[in-house]
């Protein structure tokens, strides 16, 4: 049997009415009974996260009375945001997300603690915010900072119950090195920033989340209890289109840097160096592109003086359905190699896609063929919607 | 005959086929037969050294292969293998970085 050991010991907590009530459907499984309930009120998890996986994790979390919750974000909430990170409400754009998700916390179980970190989880921060706590819960949405909790939780020697979402695919795991392989046992090397092809493959089904996030709440709790088959050693793989979960076999190496017999990290790094990338977009540049570009503005002024000029929109059909400029020409950015005999290199192109990243491919393709009248425009159409004509929608 | 299924974020590559079929005696010369069937794959599975990269992780039905033989693992005939990506999203996936899609614009 695994079972996390809490700082409070589960049997000096008293359980009211109140709360003997509201928990009646736990307290009558011989698997959960008083015990068990005492030990999740004595509990304490920290969800990395309140977005799309976050949601789901607290929101159960909470109702099944883990008694301290720590949030970590520093978001507020958007609109774009209720697809799928339902424990926030329209009501509560433009609030803070730990805010936001406190509040709906309490409301669904008054009788829990919240507690809320407004900050980037960073290694500045990292260890001293985990520390309080039982359980990490990994609901991030980039590397540098999944490999940050991976390591919070070896060096710490708390379990990793992570979840990750794409599309329409999950991957749920618990990670944690005393009993079992670790994150980096699985993946020893972030992959290369560079490996972009294309910004049409994100989004997520709004759902996905849900399923995953849910997954996670029940090995969190399963840790909490001491019941079943923790997924340690395991990676479940959900396919929501094929509607399958299978699960593959994971093992520790014993080359691991940080769980291994001869570990060399044996402090938090520097995760943004280590993985290449950002942990995070608050104030990230969007690109680092230096291609020749241009701004919305400039290009308005350009429209304006009826200067001849193309346009090609390299993104995808069902992003050009959703807004585009009446002037573009659609040519999807994995299209264009074919099309570049149609375009004529003596007259001056400007090419845009949502935000600037792939068109800053498209320009480089192109100078690169001999068309050397390009350029980017700087933050895409997006921009284009923000600052010229802003009855456009945002995506 | 064997099979490789082909995760999300690689689907780009295959023409939208989420499960390829493939020849070969080895992991090795499957992953070749892969690529040699949709050379988009290469740049995402093998490095400028021509050796697969680090991250990417090959399991035979459900055995990383990396603790069988590796690249040298025999496949038995109808044998299943997978790639599982490295997949970074769950916060706001839109922007999700992912081992083949980082960083979303």
């Amino acid at each position: 049997m695994i079972r996390i050991s809490s700082a409070v010991d589960p049997a000096t907590l008293v359980l009211s009415n109140e709360e003997i009530r509201r928990y009646s459907r736990h307290l009558i499984m011989p698997e959960v009974t008083l015990t068990g309930q005492q030990r999740l009120k004595a509990a304490s998890v920290l969800c990395i996260g309140t977005g799309g996986l976050g949601s789901p994790v607290a929101l159960y979390l909470a109702a099944a009375g883990v008694g301290r919750i720590g949030l970590v974000d520093y978001d507020v909430v958007e609109s774009h945001n209720l697809q799928r990170q339902v424990i926030h409400g329209t009501a509560q754009i433009g609030v803070l997300k730990v805010e936001s998700a406190r509040q709906r916390l309490l409301d669904l179980n008054p009788d829990i603690e919240v507690i809320t970190h407004n900050e980037i989880f960073s290694s500045a921060n990292a260890m001293q915010l985990a520390q309080p706590y039982d359980i990490l819960i990994d609901g991030t949405d980039n590397f540098p900072t999944r490999y940050l909790v991976n390591d919070v939780c070896v060096l710490l020697d708390k379990p990793n119950v992570y979840g990750s979402i794409f599309r329409f695919e999950g991957q749920v795991s618990v990670f944690w090195a005393k009993h079992g392989p670790c994150y980096r046992c699985l993946f020893p090397a972030p992959p290369p920033p560079g490996l972009v092809p294309s910004c049409a493959e994100g989004g997520v089904l709004g759902v996905l989340p849900g399923t995953v996030g849910t997954l996670q709440a029940s090995e969190a709790i399963k840790l909490i209890l001491g019941i079943g088959e923790p997924l340690l050693g395991r990676l479940l793989l959900y396919d929501a289109l094929a509607m399958t979960m299978e699960e593959v076999k994971l093992r520790k190496n014993p080359d691991c840097v940080i769980c291994g017999p001869h570990p060399t990290v044996t402090a938090l790094i520097d995760y943004e160096q280590f993985c290449g990338m950002p942990a995070h977009d608050q104030g990230a540049a969007q690109t680092t592109s230096s291609v020749p570009e241009l701004t919305v503005q400039e290009l308005k002024a350009m429209l304006d003086a009826h200067r001849p000029l193309h346009i090609i929109d390299v993104r995808e059909p069902h992003e050009w359905q959703i807004v585009r400029l009446e002037q573009a020409k659609l040519i999807p950015l994995g299209d264009l190699q074919a099309h570049l005999s149609e375009l004529d290199s003596t007259a001056d192109h400007v090419v845009l896609c949502r935000s600037g990243a792939r068109s800053a491919k498209a320009v480089e393709l192109l100078l690169a063929s001999g068309i050397k009248r390009v350029k980017n425009l700087k933050g895409g159409i997006l921009a284009w919607a923000r600052e010229v004509d802003t009855t456009l929608p945002l995506y | 005959m064997p099979t490789i299924r082909i995760p999300t974020p690689l689907r780009p590559f295959t023409g939208g086929a989420t499960e390829v079929a493939i020849t070969g005696a080895t992991v090795a010369d499957a992953m070749h037969d892969l690529t040699a069937q949709h050379p988009q794959l290469q740049q995402h599975l093998y490095g400028a050294d021509g050796e697969l990269r680090a991250f990417v992780n090959i399991f035979l039905e459900s055995e990383d292969v990396r603790h069988l033989q590796g690249i040298a693992t025999p496949l038995p005939a109808g044998a299943r293998l997978r790639i599982v990506p490295s997949v970074a999203g769950g916060k706001r996936s839109q922007r999700a970085a992912t081992q083949l899609a980082a960083g979303c614009c």
